[in-house]
């Protein structure tokens, strides 16, 4: 059959299974989106505040679900405003399509109206791009698109389109099968590697896993468990990884890091074997670098080849797929005890558990131990980046993978609330709460008009403490309380060092008015006893709920691994 | 140490860039880099000279490799193989030292490719080695241009 561009483009979205379509209009991309009309019964069309905030919702659609997120902008602004939200995809291998409109092909690269050299622009930040010249190529193009986002190491990949392309016809066909001689991931792992490293866990007395996003991503959480559990080894998750561990079991060792666990980073630097699988040694995870692991042997399954031995050297590589090798890998390694190394790490865990002060004072990481105690960690829980993001990695406790969702490699402020509009929407059944700093969610705060038109039931959590609040810590620790910029009350953000950070009765904004003003539900909490309750009740609401809770300003995160410290050199409070 | 590295990409555009980028992202200064065509013409071959820290160009050659658009990458750091490099060279002639640079020109089976009243210009091919000594021998008589395609290589053998 003979179709336009545009037409092309609905029937592949529609071959591939996209029901969930984010994104804004503009001169570009109109051919598109006169067909995205006719189509709206089949493929829901999302039309957001911001480009940023459509791609961050088709993030959080493909970390909820596992599926490709798709989000639509058009050329120049639009292409440029999406480049956030694909580096933050791109940094955690998440799989998105995006898709922009150009101008007309006989006018690329004469600065035509609204013309940005988008593919140039994201080049960096996506796993591959295309610029679309032919419109015969436009179906394999965007075949190739969603097969090169979902496989190997998922990531984002951008297809741009232009004017003339979407207008212009041809014979519409589908390739049924992807082969690009070029790109081939590997999915098994080297059976010698295998047995190799299965002989290193068998004679190693302190092992320790050390699981990232791959664990996610290659959905290995049941076979990440079993390996566990054989070979009686402690795990410790990632920041991506939360989740893909059961929450109470014994051998859970948590996040490592900087704001890691205790017990998790003494595992590290006391283990004599490392088992990495989906991880990639952030200097966030690691520390400084020549003092880390320092009596570990390191085996390391991931499969990106630059992953490994990037920045730490590995004993033994294997390049894989997590769930392929480490199901090859059960059939050889022997049932182990190690309980004089649990014992060790048990001790750790005791002396240092995730904790604060249990005061009346309302304190953020009571309230996220609250959310955590009333959804069961049945909730998908999203969020922003600093200090609450930070409390949420240490305190919610989900138990599931795919329920926590962060940003994790690019710490990209503002991208919870969108990611939680678009993990709502993809699971429509589930509790999703973002749990947000006051200066992260002023950075897509505009989505609130996403969230009310399209009756999203996510509920905002602000933990308000008047100030960018991980940045202040900083300045607190290693600045000499020279608050400089922090202060979110002021209108250059500086406080003098003598005085201690206390709340202004200024409130720009007053987010529960806000709320209101967009329709959505706005409700404050000043009061630690009024947490539950509120929390309670605000979940039975079955509408876009904004809690502000007013809590402690210069609470900390605890603990700290100075950034170029060793992971035992961590601090567990301010003396 | 100097690495030539052997890549087979797509013939398309933007895959220049993207290697490129990779390179300059990591503050590395391309020695050489020529590109053309295969034998297929949907494929085309990049040799780069680069030289720079082991442990870093092993991670900028696995990128290489990840990029969607290589099929396949060679170092020929340990590999026996053929160097080519073709230079151009525009040099000052006149009665006086014509016969000198002819004589020079025979001896590194160079070529005369262009007669002009006061200047020649030559045509070499070898590899680095050769083309400096040429460029030593032709030097004092003073280069007024020089272009070079850049090395390409290939392994010894089958
Ligand atoms: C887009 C962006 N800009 C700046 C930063 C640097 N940054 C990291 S944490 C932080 C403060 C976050 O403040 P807030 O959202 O209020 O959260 P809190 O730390 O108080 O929980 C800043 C500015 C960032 N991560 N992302």
């Amino acid at each position: 059959m003979i179709k336009t561009g545009a037409e092309i483009f609905i029937e592949c979205l529609l071959k591939e299974n996209v029901k969930v379509l984010f994104g804004i209009p503009g001169g570009q991309v109109l051919p598109i989106f006169d067909k995205i009309f006719d189509a709206r019964d089949k493929i829901k069309f999302v039309l957001t505040r911001h480009e940023q905030g459509a791609g961050h919702m088709a993030d959080g659609y493909a970390r909820s679900t596992g599926d490709v997120g798709v989000c639509i902008a058009t050329s120049g602004p639009g292409a440029a405003n999406l480049t956030t939200a694909l580096a933050t995809a791109n940094m955690d291998s998440i799989p998105v399509v995006a898709f922009t409109g150009q101008v007309v092909t006989t006018l690329i690269g004469n600065d035509a109206f609204q013309e940005a050299d988008t593919t140039g622009i994201t080049r960096p930040v996506t796993k591959h791009n295309f610029l679309v010249k032919d419109v015969k190529d436009l179906a394999r193009t965007i075949r190739e698109a969603f097969y090169i986002a979902k496989t190997g190491r998922p990531g984002p990949v951008l297809v741009d389109i232009p004017a003339d392309i979407q207008r212009a016809t041809t014979e519409f066909v589908w390739p049924e099968k992807v082969d690009i001689r070029s790109y081939k991931p590997v999915y098994s792992g080297h059976i010698g590697q295998i047995k190799k490293v299965a002989d290193m866990i068998n004679s190693a007395k302190q092992p320790l896993l050390y699981v990232g996003g791959g664990i996610v991503s290659s959905d290995a959480s049941t076979e990440l468990l079993k390996l566990a559990e054989k070979i009686h080894t402690p795990v410790t998750t990632t920041l991506m990884a939360i989740g893909c561990f059961p929450p109470d079991h014994p051998l859970n060792l948590y996040m490592p890091g900087m704001h890691g666990n205790y017990a998790a980073n003494h595992a590290f630097q006391n283990c004599d074997l490392i088992i990495a699988i989906g991880a990639r040694f952030d200097d966030r995870v690691t520390g400084k670098l020549s003092a880390f692991a320092p009596k570990a042997k390191i085996i390391h399954i991931d499969i990106d080849p630059t992953s490994i031995s990037k920045n730490v050297m590995v004993d033994i590589p294997i390049v894989g797929d997590a769930k392929n090798v480490i199901t090859e890998l059960l059939k050889y390694v022997n049932k182990k005890n190690n309980k004089d190394w649990l014992k060790k790490i048990s001790e750790w865990q005791k002396a240092n558990p995730f904790s604060y002060k249990k005061d009346n004072k309302l304190r953020p990481q009571y309230i996220i131990d609250k959310i955590s105690e009333i959804t069961k960690g049945e909730a998908i829980v999203v969020t922003e980046v600093g200090q609450n993001q930070m409390w949420s990695a240490q305190f919610y406790k989900p138990k599931y993978p795919r329920h926590f969702l962060s940003s994790g490699g690019l710490g990209t402020m503002g991208y919870g609330f969108p990611a939680a509009i678009g993990a709502k929407i993809a699971n429509p059944k589930k509790t999703v709460i973002d749990i947000a700093g006051d200066g992260s969610i002023q950075m897509n705060i505009q989505e609130l008009a996403t969230a009310v038109l399209n009756n999203i039931n996510v509920k905002i959590v602000i933990l308000n403490n008047n100030c960018l609040g991980m940045v202040r810590q900083w300045q607190e620790m290693f600045y000499k309380k020279r608050y400089s910029a922090v202060c979110l009350a002021k209108p250059n953000g500086c406080l003098a060092s003598e005085l201690s950070f206390k709340r202004s009765p200024l409130m720009i904004p007053d987010f529960v008015k806000l709320a209101e003003a967009y329709g959505a539900v706005g409700i404050r909490v000043t009061k630690k006893e009024d947490v539950e309750n509120t929390l309670i009740k605000a979940l039975k609401i079955e509408k876009t709920v904004v809690m502000d809770f007013l809590v402690e300003e210069e609470e900390n995160v605890f603990p700290m691994v100075p950034a170029g410290a060793a992971l035992d050199e961590i601090i567990t409070s301010l003396a | 140490m100097r690495h030539t590295i052997s890549v087979l990409v797509e013939n398309k555009s933007g895959v220049l860039a993207r290697i490129a980028t990779l390179f300059a992202a990591r503050g590395y200064n391309i020695d050489s880099l020529s590109v053309g065509e295969t034998d297929d013409p949907s494929i085309s071959r990049m040799t780069i000279v680069v030289r720079g820290d082991e442990k870093i160009l092993e991670q900028v050659e696995k990128q290489l490799n990840k990029l969607i658009d290589i099929i396949k990458l060679n170092d020929f750091l340990n590999v026996e193989h053929v160097e080519r490099d073709l230079v151009l060279l525009k040099v000052k002639a006149d009665k006086s030292t014509r016969n000198e640079i002819l004589q020079i020109v025979d001896i590194f089976r160079a070529k005369i490719v262009d007669v002009s009243t006061n200047v020649l210009i030559i045509e070499m091919t070898g590899d680095e080695e050769k083309i400096q000594a040429l460029l030593n021998m032709l030097k004092p008589f003073g280069i007024k241009e020089m272009a070079r395609t850049g090395i390409i290589a290939m392994a010894r053998g089958g």
